[in-house]
C-alpha cells in the first residue's frame, strides 16, 4: 500500500530520530492528544526509540475512554429494553458499566449490533419500522459529522423510530483544562490530525497564544508522529510557541466547512463529564432543541440513572498525564483488557490497553538487549 | 536498539488467568479463539473431562492403539455467510478437521460429519454444500464414513451448522506437538495471513465491501507430507485459524515455555488484506486463516523446509518470520517496521474494529 508504506519507512524514521536526538538538550513533556496517536506510538514502539529527555504523555483523546460511566449505564439500560435495536461502534461493547457491559446485555437477549457508521443504524431503522433503533453517538469532532448527518437525515425522512444517545466531546476545551490544571506538566501538544481535518487548525491559535505552548497538528503513521515530535522539540528548544501543521496532506486552516456547518446545525455546545477527569465546561456537543425528538435520553426514561466511577481506577490521572498506565496499582492485576476497571484499558486506543498489549515485556526486552 | 527510557514494568506479581466466574453467561468472545476461549476450556471443560490425552491441548489428540499412533480431532462450523468468496461452510468443515489432524503430522484418513439443519433451509443449497464437502474430501484423500442430521425450529440456527471429526495415522518417527519448540528453532509461515477472515468480513452486514480477497480454505495434509519428506524432525505445526497467527504463536510459546520473536516486516500479507485491515482498524496478526500453517523447525533444516514449501502450491508465499528464544518464556514479541520491539499478546475476545 504505497500511500501508507511511505509513512512507515525505517530509514526516514531513523533520520527524524537522529534530528530529535541532535536537537534535544533539556527534558520535555509532550502530550499526544489523540488515542489513535497513542496506539501508533505504542504499536510501533516509537517511545522506545526516543531519547530519554523526550517524554510522551498520553492524552485524553480516546473517545471510548472518556465516555462517562453514567452514559454507559444509560446505554446498557436502553439496550436491554425489548423492541430496541441498540447500535454501536465495536469498541464500546466491552466498556464496563457499573455491573455489566454491552456484550453481557447481548448475551442476556438484548439486540446489540456492531455497526461501522451511524448511517447503517439509520438504514436499520428504515428496515425495521416496528423497532426502536438507537445509535450510541460518541466520539470527538472526527466522528461527529456522520452522526450529525444521521440525525439530520432521520429528521428529513420523518423517522420516529431512530434516536441517538449522544456523548460527544471536543478537543480544544480539554487542552485548555489540562493547561489550566495546577498539576499540569505538559509543555507542548501534538494536536489530533483527524479532528483538525474536520475542524481546521484555526481553533488552536488562541490556545498557543494564551498559554505560550507549541501545538503541532500531527498525523498517525510513524513518520507523521515522529515529525510532529521533531517540530515540537525544535520549538521547545528555541523557546518558540507557534501553531504548526505537520499533517498538511489531510488538514487545512479552515477545515471541512460543510461538515462544520452541519455540526452547528444539529449540535450545540454543552458542559460534559469526561470519564476519569470530571466535568469540563463547554467541552461537548448535545443535540439542539430542534432535534430533541431524536435524543435517546428523551425517548427512553433514563433520567434516574446516576453513577459514580470505580475508586480503584486511576484513569483520570492517566488521561491527564499525571500517571503512566503501568504506575497504576491496579494495572495488570485487577485491571486487564479482560477485566477492565476503566475504559482506558478497554479501547485499543486507550493508553492502558496499549501499554498492556504492546509493552508488557518491555523490561525483559530492554534487559536482554543490554545483556 | 531500545533506548534507556523504555518504561520498566514489573510483571512479577501478575496473576493469570482471570477466573471464568467473571462471565456468568457465554458471550461471543468465548468462541473467538483467544483468551476467553482458552479459559473456557481450562476452567470448565478440562476439569470435567480431565485425562492425560486431553491435557496435551494440541489441535488433535494423539492415541496409541495396538501399536499404531492415531491422531483424532473434531471441529464445528457456524460460519456466516454459508457461501463466501473462495469457499463455503462444507468445504471449510472438511478442510478444518483435515488440517487439525495434519498438524500432528498424521495422514488424515476418515471423517464423520453431523449436520444441525434449520427448518426452512434451502435443499439445493444444502445439496451444493454436501457436494463440495465430497469434493474437498476427495481432494484431501479422506473418506466421510459416518454422519448424522438433526433439524431445529426455524429461528434456532443459521441454516446449517456442521460438525466434523476425523482420524489419521501418525507416521513412525514423527513427533510434532505444541510443546516441542526449542530455543534456536526457526518460525516459518506457509503463506499470506488474514485472507479468510477478511473474505468473511467483506460479506458481513454493514461492511459489504467489494473485494478480490478470497478465503484461503485448503487442506494442508499434502503440504505437511511434503515437509515430512524433507525431515521427520519438525517440532511444531499449527494452523492459525480463529485468533490468527498472534494467538497461535502465543499458544506455542506458552506450551513450550519459550519466547518467540518475529519481524513484522517479514510477515506475508497481501495488499488487499493489508488495506482492509487498515480501513477497519484490525491487525492481520489476529485475523483467521483456513489454509495456512506455522511451522517451528530446527535451524539446520529451515532453508530446506522453506524450499519445500515454495515448491508446493499451498506454500508459494512461505516466509521465515522469526525464531524461538530462551528469553521471555511464554511471550511473543515483534520487531516493528521502524525497528522497535513490541509485545504481541493473545487476543482477548473478538477483535473489535476501532472507532477512528
Amino acid at each position: 500500500m504505497k500511500y501508507l508504506e511511505e509513512f512507515r519507512d525505517p530509514d526516514l524514521a531513523q533520520r527524524l530520530l537522529d534530528d530529535i536526538r541532535r536537537t534535544v538538550t533539556k527534558p520535555w513533556a509532550i502530550m499526544e492528544v489523540c488515542g489513535g496517536q497513542t496506539h501508533s506510538i505504542i504499536r510501533n514502539g516509537i517511545d522506545q526509540l526516543l531519547p530519554a529527555k523526550v517524554e510522551l504523555i498520553h492524552g485524553p483523546g480516546c473517545p471510548v475512554c472518556v465516555t462517562p460511566l453514567e452514559i454507559i449505564d444509560k446505554a446498557l439500560a436502553i439496550a436491554a429494553q425489548p423492541g430496541v435495536i441498540f447500535c454501536s461502534f465495536g469498541d464500546m461493547l466491552r466498556v464496563p458499566g457499573s455491573d455489566k457491559d454491552l456484550f453481557r446485555v447481548k448475551s442476556e437477549g438484548g439486540d446489540v449490533r456492531i455497526v461501522y457508521s451511524p448511517l447503517d443504524a439509520l438504514q436499520l431503522a428504515r428496515k425495521n419500522p416496528d423497532r426502536q433503533v438507537v445509535f450510541f453517538g460518541i466520539g470527538f469532532e472526527t466522528t461527529a459529522p456522520a452522526n450529525a448527518m444521521a440525525v439530520a437525515q432521520a429528521k428529513r425522512l420523518g423517522l420516529d423510530n431512530f434516536s441517538m444517545l449522544v456523548s460527544h466531546v471536543l478537543v480544544p476545551p480539554a487542552i485548555e483544562a489540562i493547561l489550566t490544571s495546577p498539576s499540569n506538566r505538559v509543555q507542548s501538544f501534538l494536536a489530533a490530525g483527524h479532528v483538525c481535518s474536520v475542524m481546521g487548525t484555526w481553533q488552536y491559535a488562541p490556545l498557543v497564544e494564551r498559554f505560550h505552548t507549541p501545538i503541532v497538528v500531527t498525523g498517525f503513521e510513524p513518520l507523521d508522529v515522529l515529525e510532529g515530535i521533531r517540530r515540537a522539540v525544535h520549538q521547545l528548544e528555541a523557546g518558540d510557541a507557534r501553531l504548526e501543521n505537520a499533517y498538511e496532506r489531510a488538514v487545512t486552516f479552515e477545515g471541512n466547512v460543510p461538515a462544520q456547518k452541519l455540526l452547528s446545525e444539529v449540535f450545540e455546545v454543552t458542559d460534559r463529564t469526561w470519564r476519569g477527569i470530571g466535568t469540563i465546561p463547554q467541552s461537548g456537543w448535545k443535540l439542539r432543541p430542534e432535534y430533541a425528538q431524536f435524543d435517546a435520553e428523551n425517548r427512553f426514561d433514563v433520567s434516574g440513572i446516576h453513577t459514580q466511577e470505580s475508586p480503584l481506577c486511576h484513569s483520570g490521572e492517566v488521561l491527564q498525564g499525571l500517571l503512566k498506565p503501568n504506575q497504576c496499582p491496579a494495572f495488570g492485576r485487577q485491571c486487564t483488557p479482560q477485566t477492565p476497571l476503566g475504559a482506558t484499558m478497554v479501547s485499543s486506543e486507550g493508553a492502558c490497553a496499549a501499554y498492556y498489549r504492546y509493552g508488557r515485556a518491555a523490561i525483559n526486552l530492554t534487559e536482554s538487549a543490554r545483556a | 536498539m531500545p533506548s534507556d527510557n523504555a518504561t520498566p514494568l514489573d510483571i512479577t506479581g501478575w496473576t493469570c488467568p482471570v477466573p471464568l466466574r467473571n462471565h456468568p453467561n457465554i458471550i461471543m468472545g468465548h468462541g473467538g479463539g483467544g483468551k476467553l476461549s482458552a479459559e473456557l476450556v481450562e476452567h470448565l471443560f478440562m476439569p470435567a473431562f480431565s485425562n492425560p490425552v486431553l491435557t496435551n491441548l494440541g489441535d488433535a489428540a494423539e492415541l496409541s492403539l495396538n501399536g499404531a499412533r492415531l491422531a483424532f480431532s473434531t471441529d464445528t462450523f457456524t460460519v456466516r455467510p454459508l457461501v463466501f468468496p473462495g469457499g463455503n461452510i462444507g468445504e471449510l468443515a472438511v478442510n478444518g478437521t483435515v488440517n487439525d489432524i495434519a498438524m500432528s503430522g498424521a495422514t488424515p484418513l476418515f471423517l464423520s460429519t453431523g449436520f444441525i439443519l434449520e427448518e426452512g433451509m434451502d435443499l439445493s443449497l444444502l445439496g451444493a454444500i454436501a457436494q463440495s464437502m465430497g469434493e474437498a474430501a476427495a481432494a484431501a484423500g479422506v473418506s466421510i464414513v459416518a454422519g448424522d442430521t438433526k433439524v431445529v425450529d426455524k429461528g434456532h440456527g443459521d441454516g446449517v451448522y456442521i460438525n466434523t471429526a476425523g482420524i489419521g495415522l501418525i507416521p513412525e518417527g514423527v513427533n510434532i506437538s505444541p510443546q516441542r519448540a526449542r530455543p534456536g528453532d526457526v518460525v516459518i509461515i506457509s503463506g499470506t495471513i488474514g485472507d479468510h477472515g477478511i473474505a468473511i468480513m467483506s460479506m458481513r452486514a454493514g461492511l459489504e465491501f467489494d473485494t478480490v480477497i478470497q478465503s484461503d480454505s485448503a487442506a494442508l495434509n499434502g503440504l505437511v507430507a511434503a515437509l515430512l519428506e524433507v525431515t521427520r524432525d519438525i517440532h511444531v505445526l499449527r494452523d492459525p485459524t480463529r485468533g490468527g497467527l498472534a494467538s497461535t504463536l502465543n499458544e506455542i510459546a506458552q506450551a513450550s515455555g519459550v519466547g518467540i520473536a518475529f519481524d513484522e516486516r517479514k510477515l506475508p500479507v497481501t495488499e488487499p488484506v493489508r488495506s482492509a485491515c487498515e480501513l477497519l482498524g484490525l491487525d492481520p496478526l489476529y485475523v483467521a486463516n483456513e489454509g495456512k500453517l506455522a511451522a517451528i523447525v530446527p535451524p539446520e533444516s529451515a532453508e530446506e523446509i522453506l524450499a519445500a514449501m515454495h515448491a508446493h502450491p499451498l506454500g508459494r508465499n512461505a516466509a521465515i518470520i522469526g525464531s524461538v528464544t530462551a528469553e521471555n518464556p511464554g511471550v511473543v514479541t515483534a520487531r516493528t517496521g521502524i525497528g522497535a520491539t513490541r509485545l504481541v499478546d493473545m487476543q482477548v475476545g473478538e477483535q473489535l474494529p476501532r472507532i477512528c
